[in-house]
């Protein structure tokens, strides 16, 4: 991948979210700021290749010790957004 | 179909069902679905990039993924609504704290291979920089969050913070000229971590909203940036896009602050700046103070009651309380309403998170725009542990630190009681003059104990 369209993908990301993100309600500000948080720990999928290819023992470390943080990050991060998302869908299946 | 082209493929499945995730999490309706999407393509991602032939030992990934996977299952299962944001902000570290790690191992891989060009060494610099000041600036706003780190700097601290600052540039410069040299990229390093740390540490309560925003933005960036070190189209879309969203609700928090990103990242806290004051002026002998059971014949009475909620009931964890009050209010025919202003509580939508535990509606939930216009047909409105976002010097005194601030005008409604500890300043340092206001009776205690009262009063009316 050159530089340039590196640089592509990434102007074009951000708009994207821009566009994606505009007018969230007010209740959804947590869930959205958790899920999304989730999202950015896809830096595991580097942390992986790091941990995984024995290139020395130092990168090894960092890849596993990146690897368990990203884990954290992704699997808490989607667990408690779903938990959010269950109490708000909860309390609404009990209004009369 | 070849192996990289397999993971290209599982790439870009990922990356749509990141985009279709984050758009299903703007509404209510779709955003579990969303959730579920975005949960998805992280499993996609990690799946193909199992299958990547640089991956030769698999053992340690699987102990780390098992580690990562049940801290985190454990850490979300069991923490409570009110340490919502303390969880996030942690969160936010460990994914900025993993991108440093990631660019440093794939940075010093490529200068002992011989592969680390310019553009490589600015990549991991960047990220380097950005990750080490999401990680330490979580951490510390953690710590803030839990009221365990009282510290908060010295005068002259936003000076070193653009030193400090400035110092970081030069070493990213530094990296980027001279990639072979990894003394660089660790002073680099060691200067983001410092920057986190006095970036945050003097942060107020009140500004912790605008602050969880951006390092949810910075863990965004980092991610993407990456994804510049690696190569990686995913990493950079998907941290682009939290990125932009971060930003976005960074700019909402800020708006409803009336206060730019630039001074609250870089100017002193406004309390410090007002200093201590005599508030005798405002108050004199003008405030009323008043009792559970006379709010409670005043509630009695009243047809239309609004609750405006601040950190004050997170902190006091009156959420059950206040439902139970609500409760029995709607029970003899009166209409109960939640105002909530944009920056109440300690992250961005702080409030609806909490209320929601206590399994209160969210058609009661009205924020500033739907509420400020029904205060003048409100007969009772209760603040519980709210100050400067009902503050009237917002819009009357334009001298006030706080003036032009968009607030609740609670002291619109017939009657206001508020329900705080003291008559200390708020956030802001300042003096509030409705506290003093004709129409304001000041129910002094404990949040949680003063609803309980007010719920107990109000059966035996």
């Amino acid at each position: 991948m050159t530089l340039l369209i590196a640089l592509t993908l990434f102007v074009l990301a951000v708009f994207l979210g821009l566009e994606l993100i505009t007018k969230v309600p007010a209740m959804l500000h947590t869930p959205l700021m958790s899920g999304s948080n989730a999202v950015s720990g896809i830096t595991l999928i580097g942390a992986l290749v790091s941990a995984g290819s024995d290139h020395t023992m130092l990168t090894t470390t960092l890849g596993f010790v990146a690897v368990t943080l990203a884990t954290i990050n992704v699997v808490g991060g989607f667990l408690v957004t779903n938990r959010m998302l269950t109490m708000f869908a909860g309390r609404k299946k009990r209004r009369p | 179909m070849t192996t990289p082209d397999i993971i290209s493929v599982g790439y870009l499945i990922a990356a749509v069902l990141f985009i279709l995730g984050l758009k299903g999490l703007g509404r209510p309706r779709t955003a579990p679905r969303g959730n579920l999407m975005g949960a998805s393509g992280m499993l996609l991602a990690v799946l193909v990039t199992m299958l990547d032939q640089a991956i030769i030992s698999y053992l340690a990934l699987a102990v780390a993924l098992v580690i990562g996977s049940i801290v985190g299952a454990l850490l979300a299962v069991k923490v409570k609504m009110t340490s919502m944001p303390e969880l996030v902000a942690l969160f936010n570290g460990f994914g900025g704290g993993a991108s440093v790690l990631v660019a440093i191992a794939s940075f010093i891989e490529a200068v002992e291979l011989g592969r680390a060009d310019n553009q490589l060494a600015i990549a991991a610099a960047a990220t380097a920089l950005i990750g080490a000041v999401t990680f330490t600036g979580s951490v510390i706003a953690f710590f803030k969050l839990q009221e365990s780190l009282k510290w908060s700097g010295f005068t002259g601290l936003p000076l070193v913070r653009v030193v400090v600052l400035i110092v970081s540039l030069v070493l990213v410069v530094m990296v980027a000229v001279e990639p072979g040299t990894r003394a660089w990229l660790w002073a680099l390093v060691a200067a983001g971590l410092v920057l986190g740390v006095i970036s945050t540490v003097a942060i107020g309560g009140a500004d912790m909203p605008v602050v969880i925003a951006l390092l949810n933005a910075f863990s965004g960036v980092a991610a993407s940036t990456t994804g510049f070190v690696l190569d990686n189209p995913l990493l950079i879309i998907a941290g682009s896009l939290v990125g932009a969203s971060g930003l976005i609700l960074t700019q909402i928090m800020c708006k409803a602050m009336n206060r730019s990103i630039f001074e609250v990242i870089f100017s002193e806290t406004p309390a410090a700046a007002a200093g201590g004051r005599d508030d005798s002026d405002v108050y004199g002998d003008r405030v009323t103070s008043t009792s559970a059971e006379e709010v409670a014949m005043l509630l009695e009475v009243a047809d239309r009651v609004v609750i405006v909620p601040g950190y004050g009931l997170a902190v006091a964890q009156a959420q059950h309380a206040v439902r139970d009050l609500m409760t029995s209010l709607e029970a003899s025919g009166k209409e109960v309403m939640f105002g909530i202003h944009p920056v109440a509580g300690r992250m961005p939508g702080h409030m609806n998170v909490l209320l929601a535990e206590a399994e209160i509606g969210y058609e009661h939930l009205l924020d500033m725009d739907q509420i400020n216009p029904t205060f003048s047909e409100t007969d009772v409105t209760i603040v519980i542990g709210a100050n400067d976002v009902v503050n009237p010097a917002a819009r009357n005194d334009p001298s006030s630190p706080i003036a032009g601030m968009p607030i609740l005008d609670v002291d619109e409604s017939r009657t206001v009681v508020v329900i705080k500890r003291s008559l200390s300043p708020g956030f802001a340092g300042i003096a509030n003059p409705l506290f003093a206001a004709d129409n304001a009776l000041m129910l002094f205690g404990d949040g949680k104990q003063a609803v309980i009262d007010i719920a107990a009063a109000l059966v035996t009316v």
